[in-house]
Parts: C-alpha cells; sequence; structure tokens
C-alpha cells in the first residue's frame, strides 16, 4: 500500500514537471499560432528555439538570467529575420526555406558554441532563473509546486497567452492579421498590405521561439548542449493544430505534451523499470503524429497558410 | 542547352559564395583560413585513399539519399524522411544478419539489401498515408518519424540486437561472408557505388521514360492540374512515389550497413539524410546530377572530417555552409522567375 503522502509528492512532482517542460514549447507554439494566422507557415522555429539557447547562454554568464532571456529572444528574432527575407520578400517556399533554416541554425550554434566553450568544454557558470514561490499558494497539495513554484518564464507565458487571446479577438490589428490568414485578397481590397503583418509576425513567432530556447537554457537544461531544441520547433506546429490556431488552445495543448515530456520522471518515481526509457523519450513524437492525425477532418486552419 | 548551361553557372556561382561564406565562418571563429582550406582540400582529395576511402565512401549513402529526395520532390512530396527511412533500412538489415549469418553471400547480400530497402518503404508509407488519409504535413511527420526512428535504434542495439557481450551499444559485427566486396584492394571502396550509379540511372529511366514515371512529374508540377487532367489518379501516385523514395533511402541505409560499418550504432548517420535535401537541390532534382552533388558533398564531409582533426574546426561547420548553398538555390531560383517576368511585362 503506498502511503497517501507520497502520491501526492508523486502527483505534485508530474505535474510540477508537466508545467515545467510545457513552458518552452507554449512558448514556441504561441508564436508560431500568430505566425501562421498570418498565413505563413515556419518550419524554421526549430532554427529561433536553438538560437535563442545559444544567446541565453552566452548573454547570462556576463548580463545575467533577464539579459539571457532578452538576448535569447534576439537571437530567435534574427534567424526568423532571415526566413522572412526569403519567404515574405521573395515568396520562397516555406518549407524548403524553413528546413534549410533550421539546418542553418543548428550547424551555426554548434560551429559558434564548440568555437566559444572548446570542443569538449561546458558553458559551467551559466546562471538559472530561480523558481519564484507564490507565498501560501505554493504549499498547496499536489496543485502547489505546478502553478504556484514556477520560474517567472512560466507565469510569464501564461500570461502571453491571455494577452494573444485578447489582441486576436478583440483588437482591429489581430482581425487584420486572420483577415490575412483566411482571404489576402480581401485584406488587400481592404487597404491592409499582407507582407508587413507577415513580416512581423514571423519575428514575432522567431522572438517567442527564442525565448522559448531562453527558458530550455536557463529554467530547464542550466546549459548549453548541441541540438538541445531536439525537435521541439516542430512540435509547437503540431500544438497549434491541436489547440486549434487559438492561443488559449495552444496553451492548453502545450501542457498535454509537457504531460507526455514527464511520464519519464512518473514511471521512475514509480520505480517501474520494464519499459525501455526510449519508449518514453520517443513518446512527444508519436504524440505529435497521433495529434496531427487525429485533427484532421475537422482542422481550422487559416485558408491560405503556407501559400505564397 | 541554355537552360543546362546557366544551371551550371549558377551552380558555380553558389558553390563560390559558399566557399566564401566558409572562409568567412572560419575567420569569424578565429581559425586561419589557409592551413584549414589545405587540410579539407587534403582530406578530400589529397591521396587515391582520401578520393576512394573518405570521399567516394561518403558519395554512396549521400546518393542514395539524394535519390530518395529528389523523387520526392518532383512529385511534390516534401520527404525530410530520408534519415529515419535510411537508418531503418540499416536496422532490417542488421536484424536479418542475425538468422543470415550462415548464408552465402550470394543469397544473403541481396537478402539484406532488399530487407533494407523494404523497410525505408514501410517507414516512408506511415508518412504517405498519414498525408493522404488524414492530411498530416509531410514535413512534420517525416521528421517526427525520423526522431522515432533515432530512438528505435537506441533501443534495438542495447536490447535484442545487441552484440553478444552486451558490453557495447552495438549490433553484432556482420560476418565478412556478406560483407559487400572491396572494389580496390587496399581501401574501403566497396561495389555499393556501382549499385548508386546504376540505381540513378535506373531511376532517371523511370522518370522520364515510362508512363508512370510522367504521371510523378505531373503531380509534382502541378497537382491541381493532374487532378482535373482525370487520367491521373494523385492519390496513389504519390503513394508509390513516397514509398519508392523510403525504398530508396533504406537500400542506401542497408548498402552502408554491408558496406562500410558492419554494425548498427545509435549514431549510425551523421545526418545523411538532411544532407540529402542539399544534395538533391543542387543538382536541380536531377538523378544523375545527384551522382554529381553527392560526391560533391562526400568531399565535403570527408574534408570537414580532416578539417577537424588538422585544423581543429569544427565540423559541424559544412551544415551551414548545405544550408546557404540550399538557401541561395532558392533565393537565385526566385530572383530569375522575377526577373523573367519582369522582361515579360517589359515585352
Amino acid at each position: 500500500m503506498m502511503q497517501e503522502s507520497s502520491v501526492l509528492a508523486i502527483g505534485g512532482g508530474f505535474l510540477e514537471a508537466t508545467v515545467r517542460t510545457a513552458t518552452p514549447l507554449a512558448f514556441a507554439a504561441l508564436g508560431e499560432c500568430i505566425s501562421e494566422r498570418a498565413g505563413v507557415i515556419n518550419i524554421g522555429l526549430e532554427g529561433s528555439i536553438i538560437a535563442g539557447a545559444l544567446g541565453a547562454t552566452v548573454a547570462a554568464g556576463v548580463l545575467g538570467v533577464g539579459g539571457g532571456f532578452a538576448v535569447g529572444a534576439l537571437a530567435g528574432l534574427v534567424v526568423a529575420a532571415l526566413f522572412a527575407f526569403f519567404t515574405v520578400g521573395l515568396r520562397a517556399d516555406q518549407i524548403i526555406t524553413g528546413t534549410a533554416i533550421t539546418m542553418f541554425a543548428l550547424g551555426l550554434t554548434g560551429t559558434l558554441y564548440r568555437s566559444i566553450f572548446g570542443a569538449a568544454g561546458v558553458a559551467l557558470d551559466t546562471p538559472t532563473a530561480g523558481v519564484v514561490r507564490i507565498p501560501g499558494l505554493a504549499e498547496l497539495p499536489l496543485v502547489g509546486g505546478a502553478l504556484f513554484a514556477q520560474p517567472l518564464a512560466t507565469y510569464g507565458v501564461t500570461l502571453l497567452a491571455f494577452v494573444l487571446a485578447w489582441y486576436m479577438a478583440r483588437t482591429h490589428q489581430g482581425l487584420a492579421l486572420r483577415a490575412i490568414g483566411e482571404y489576402p485578397d480581401a485584406a488587400i481590397a481592404a487597404g491592409i498590405t499582407p507582407r508587413r503583418y507577415q513580416a512581423l509576425a514571423v519575428l514575432f513567432a522567431g522572438g517567442m521561439a527564442g525565448l522559448a530556447g531562453a527558458t530550455l537554457v536557463l529554467a530547464q537544461a542550466g546549459t548549453f548542449v548541441e541540438g538541445m531544441s531536439a525537435g521541439r520547433g516542430f512540435i509547437a506546429i503540431a500544438i497549434v493544430v491541436l489547440g486549434r490556431w487559438r492561443p488559449l488552445g495552444v496553451a492548453a495543448a502545450a501542457l498535454l505534451f509537457g504531460a507526455a515530456n514527464s511520464l519519464q520522471v512518473l514511471f521512475q518515481s514509480m520505480g517501474w523499470q520494464g519499459v525501455p526509457y526510449q519508449l518514453f523519450l520517443a513518446l512527444p513524437y508519436l504524440l505529435t503524429l497521433l495529434v496531427l492525425a487525429g485533427a484532421s477532418g475537422r482542422a481550422a486552419a487559416p485558408a491560405a497558410l503556407g501559400k505564397r | 542547352m541554355r537552360g543546362s548551361a546557366r544551371a551550371l553557372a549558377q551552380l558555380g556561382i553558389v558553390l563560390l559564395a559558399g566557399l566564401a561564406l566558409l572562409s568567412l565562418l572560419l575567420v569569424a571563429t578565429g581559425h586561419a583560413v589557409g592551413p584549414a582550406l589545405a587540410a579539407l582540400v587534403r582530406g578530400a582529395f589529397g591521396s587515391s585513399y582520401a578520393i576512394t576511402s573518405a570521399t567516394i565512401v561518403r558519395m554512396i549513402p549521400l546518393g542514395f539519399a539524394g535519390l530518395a529526395v529528389s523523387l520526392a520532390f518532383r512529385a511534390g512530396i516534401l520527404n525530410i524522411g530520408a534519415e529515419g527511412q535510411l537508418l531503418m533500412g540499416a536496422a532490417a538489415a542488421a536484424a536479418l544478419a542475425v538468422p543470415l549469418a550462415a548464408a552465402p553471400a550470394a543469397v544473403g547480400i541481396p537478402l539484406l539489401l532488399t530487407g533494407g530497402a523494404v523497410a525505408g518503404a514501410t517507414w516512408a508509407a506511415v508518412a504517405a498515408l498519414l498525408r493522404l488519409r488524414f492530411g498530416v504535413l509531410e514535413v512534420i511527420s517525416t521528421i517526427m518519424l525520423n526522431f522515432v526512428a533515432q530512438y528505435l535504434t537506441g533501443w534495438l542495439v542495447r536490447g535484442p540486437l545487441q552484440e553478444p557481450t552486451r558490453v557495447n551499444p552495438q549490433s553484432a559485427s556482420l560476418p565478412s561472408a556478406l560483407q559487400l566486396p572491396v572494389l580496390l584492394e587496399g581501401t574501403r571502396l566497396h561495389v555499393g557505388v556501382l549499385l548508386l550509379v546504376v540505381v540513378a540511372f535506373a531511376t532517371w529511366w523511370w522518370l522520364t521514360h515510362t508512363a508512370s514515371g510522367f504521371r510523378v512529374r505531373a503531380v509534382g508540377m502541378n497537382e491541381a492540374a493532374a487532378r482535373s487532367a482525370g487520367d491521373v489518379a494523385v492519390g496513389r501516385t504519390i503513394a508509390g512515389a513516397f514509398v519508392l523514395s523510403g525504398l530508396l533511402a533504406g537500400l542506401g541505409g542497408a548498402v552502408e550497413y554491408t558496406g562500410i560499418t558492419y554494425a548498427l550504432y545509435e549514431n549510425f548517420s551523421p545526418g545523411y539524410g538532411y544532407t540529402a535535401i542539399a544534395v538533391a537541390l543542387l543538382a536541380r532534382l536531377h538523378p544523375l546530377g545527384v551522382l554529381g552533388t553527392a560526391l560533391l558533398f562526400g568531399a565535403l564531409e570527408a574534408g570537414a572530417n580532416a578539417m577537424q582533426r588538422d585544423a581543429g574546426v569544427p565540423s559541424v561547420v559544412v551544415s551551414v555552409v548545405e544550408a546557404v548553398l540550399i538557401l541561395l538555390i532558392v533565393g537565385a531560383d526566385r530572383w530569375s522567375d522575377r526577373l523573367s517576368a519582369r522582361a515579360e511585362a517589359a515585352t
């Protein structure tokens, strides 16, 4: 018989890990949600995440955690600017460009990391974002740790989801953005310039993906590892589908993927040894496939998504 | 002919730009450009051993994966999954090697290669099914399947396929009777290169001289037009091209396993499936062109290894160059489209 207190501890640990690992995914997916509503699918998101991760690692050592987040966002934005130049500027194929941008950023971050920190060296003195405990609430059983003892980035991304939901639904710009993604010709007739909106939406998505990378380093891993984005940019695109292109839905969908990431923690603490650990590592990717397959037929993708 | 001369000129410009970028990166990361580039050339072409056992040996998997990507892109399928399909091809060959350990070469080798091709085709069929039945973007599904293939391989080499002493995370060494014959004594060059050339010609012939090959190109050029033309079963054509693409990548994995590595392990492919995208695009998706660009990228990767060894330059720097080459080609295409549109408007 398991003690009630240990059930609470294990469950609380699982929920805490779920929210923590969902945070970078939510940042990236919320950015991608805006970009897709404007009709641009940014497969280069992965590149912005890894650039943000390296930018944050380098900057945090000099400027501290806050500077790390700022430079991480900037690095993601720069990568996205390259993507915007080719896709929005030259109207090049969004998918091939995005794939190349991802390769570019993975290679460049690997090269720079080894040049800065040495072939086997690690960024040992990277400061990390501390947990902000909400007094009183953080001590709640089960959900206290998950909801009220998280790094500032988690509270930030929650707020971002609500702000974006309001922006998309209630502002003129949000409406214009949605019009561009649904029916660009009508938007142009209404005097909207799609390219400017699309470029800004892509840059915003890049900045958010950069924050995702920064969160990965400063609030999770504590250091940079080559290729540590590990497909999160692509998972974020699936999260947008599952969240049906709505900011609050996207935030909720990110939690599901956080849970998939955290199942390993749960089963380890339950002492479940029989299942190969690779299955847990593969789980988020399998879940992505299932989600995308399940979303078919009733998908509400912007009509002009991916068209150039 | 004018078109191909222009394509060659464009290729030259793109390559020069790639070289310039590489030099810039070397300077930016504090490496001496001269010695690094010298090491690159030496590692790729410096000796007959470098050419046969480093450059051409890398050309083979890049060529098979490049053919896979070319074929898919020709059909309008953005198969980014050559990496996973190649890995599954190698894994299937390694699994078949267990029961076939005592088989004679004439039976064993064809079975290993066929098994690898079928496994690659099966892995691609998952993504094809997801696209045709559920409308899942194949870019995302194939990338997800690459990760799954990676972890599946990791499990296989620590579980069911681990070598008998159970020390190293890799499969048992392939019996020498089942290894692909070496072409030149004293080198690592194996008959896989001949197979690659044959397969490239077969792919080219199929695309240009058969009705089904024509359907693939028609669907790739304009899916809506092919659909309304009525004669083309678009779904079946896409499925067929997708599976065939996976088959080529899987065959490449089996060839790499039976020709070079003789064992399966976690980092079996240093990203051949991703480099293959650059290989295919630089070849303008032409199967025979792939032979040339695969050789080029084989040289680049062989040279990059030498550059890391002799000049301390991280070898991942080549993936930056590869990515920039893709961007330059895509950008140049759009640029010339625009110029010709402008010229048309002016007349």
